[in-house]
């Protein structure tokens, strides 16, 4: 365990002592701060309709939520590539393969590293709603769903791109290859929509975006949550046994 | 010898699809040895090494370090081991001493003891002027020093180190001799390379490897202990060639030059006195005596000439 925290700080550490941080949240919070103020001078513009059902909160837990999932989607294959890939072509992953951790204390490491860096992209998307937070009434707990969905969601991205970073020495390509694959899991459910499919349900029921629906609306089924933990532990263990193949 | 063995390998054998890197390869080292690993390019040392740390898993064999199995137990083995490969296993974006408590954590060095552990490992590699700069902004030499630092960090009884003087400067290379040889005074270390007089300098015993096989395995000593090399004798009023012939201890000679005569001797004699006894003598103006201490790099070319070819091929192969 204590492995684990030490990984994970200095892996914390050297996310952030590359720009490519940096750079990725500035410009993920500029987007996401254009939706926002955008969405509001929509929701001002429309409040006299005098439609209750639809308050500043699903605003901002739906649309702007919704939103962050596909920037998301773009943005966390670039923070996953370096993870294995670089360490390979850099031949610093030798350190961790003769040092006295198993492999999956140095997975574990780094991916909590990444839940760092996660929770930091989640703190700055709380920060729009937080805002408001003096001005109107907020339904908290509706946007904590929609925040929790969204930690979910990047942890099962983080997931399986760490496992993507580790098969290849090329950090370009462990971008490239993640998003692919993540983009794949997200379109099945474009299967589900298709009758003369079998098992379409399935297919539905494996896609990572469906989950998310139900959160960004407010409503936390356990299901859906463990969904996100098997996903990410299937995608860790593959990148464990990926590293041993290596050895191989 | 009968100090305590702390590496004990049998039988190493690593296969790269039809090509075999390292054939049954049996390595032994005590507590106390520097032992040299000498080989053309391609011979097998870097797998030898790699499979020695647990980085690659052997095809075949079985690696104890201080008895306990690399194979079954390999965070209890890997505690006693300190590894620097090839290329130095950095990070550029930390300091060095940020690095180098990261290295000391990785080796479980408790919290407490860090800063002194990172603080004797500079020490030792001297680093202490250099601690607070970027990894990354060190000269090569420096960077090279870091590697070093992180493999002794936790101070392990076994120090393994890849080619450690590759790339650098004479200077540097002069230091990182020293400081390998300092290093065998409280650790036993191997230390590849296929730099004859570097292994001649530090190592108490060489391991020569070729194709993949343990050709040669024997102390320094050993190598020295054949006594001197062909001698190269130089006379400005040279006299004939029967007159040398005749002297104690010569066994043939032959001229390379006017006045310049290469002498070959007879097993365990050193006829070097004797020739210049009889040059004073017979006034024959003596400018060059010298033998060539060069039986290592002979029983290097013996053993592995006809390499090339075949050292070509598992080094693509490896790549």
């Amino acid at each position: 365990m204590t492995n684990v925290l030490n990984i994970a700080r200095y892996e914390l550490r050297r996310i952030f002592l590359s720009p490519l941080a940096w750079a990725v949240l500035a410009i993920v919070q500029f987007i996401m701060g254009f939706v926002f103020i955008n969405l509001l001078v929509e929701y001002a513009a429309n409040a006299g309709m005098g439609n209750d059902q639809f308050g500043v909160s699903d605003y901002i837990g739906g649309s702007l939520y919704g939103f962050a999932t596909i920037l998301l989607l773009l943005v966390m294959p670039l923070m996953t590539m370096r993870l294995f890939a670089e360490e390979r072509k850099s031949n610093s992953l030798t350190l961790l393969f003769s040092a006295p951790v198993s492999l999956t204390e140095i997975v574990l490491g780094k991916f909590a590293g990444l839940l760092g860096f996660i929770g930091v992209v989640i703190l700055l998307m709380a920060l729009m709603p937080l805002a408001l937070n003096w001005s109107t009434d907020l339904d908290w707990g509706r946007i904590v769903a929609g925040l929790l969905g969204l930690f979910l969601l990047m942890m099962s991205f983080g997931a399986a791109g760490l496992f993507v970073s580790s098969c290849t020495r090329e950090p370009t390509i462990a971008a490239v290859g993640s998003f692919g694959l993540l983009l794949v899991v997200w379109l099945l459910n474009i299967l589900a929509y298709n009758d003369s499919i079998p098992f379409k349900e399935l297919f539905g029921y494996l896609s990572l975006i469906d989950h998310y629906e139900s959160l960004r609306r407010g409503v936390f089924d356990t299901a859906d949550a463990i969904y996100y933990v098997l996903f990410s532990a299937l995608f860790l263990s593959l990148t464990v046994l990926r590293l041993d193949m290596e050895r191989n | 010898m009968d100090s305590e063995v702390l590496i004990e390998a049998r039988g190493l054998t690593r296969r790269y699809g039809p090509t075999v890197a390292v054939e049954t390869l049996d390595l032994t080292l005590r507590k106390g040895e520097i032992l040299g690993l000498l080989g053309p390019n391609g011979a097998g040392k870097s797998t030898t090494m790699k499979m020695l740390t647990g980085n690659l898993a052997p095809s075949d064999g079985e690696t104890r370090i201080k008895g306990v199995s690399l194979r079954e137990e390999p965070k209890a083995a890997k505690r006693h081991l300190g590894y620097l490969p090839e290329q130095p296993p950095v990070y550029p974006e930390l300091t060095v001493d940020e690095y180098l408590r990261y290295c000391a954590g990785l080796h479980g060095v408790a919290k407490a003891d860090r800063d002194a552990a990172v603080d004797s490992a500079k020490r030792d590699c001297g680093l202490g002027d250099v601690g607070h700069r970027l990894v990354g902004n060190l000269s090569k030499g420096y960077q090279q020093r870091v590697g070093i630092a992180q493999a002794i960090i936790h101070r392990p009884p076994v120090v393994i180190l890849d080619e450690p003087t590759v790339g650098l400067d004479p200077i540097q290379i002069r230091e990182i001799r020293k400081l390998i040889k300092d290093l065998g005074a409280n650790h036993s270390v191997i230390l590849s390379s296929h730099i004859l007089p570097e292994i001649q300098a530090v190592c108490s015993r060489v391991m020569i490897i070729a194709r993949g096989r343990v050709v040669y395995n024997e102390s320094i000593d050993a190598t020295r202990g054949s006594g001197v090399g062909a001698i190269t004798l130089g006379l400005r009023r040279p006299p004939e060639v029967s007159a040398l012939q005749g002297i104690v201890g010569v066994r043939r000679v032959r001229a390379i030059e006017p006045g310049r005569f290469h002498i070959e001797h007879e097993d365990k004699a050193d006829p070097r006195e004797a020739l210049a006894e009889a040059a004073a003598r017979g006034n024959w103006g003596l400018y060059e005596l010298s033998a060539q201490a060069r039986t290592l790099e002979e029983i290097f070319v013996e053993l592995t000439s006809g390499d090339e070819q075949r050292a070509g091929d598992i080094e693509k192969e490896a790549a």
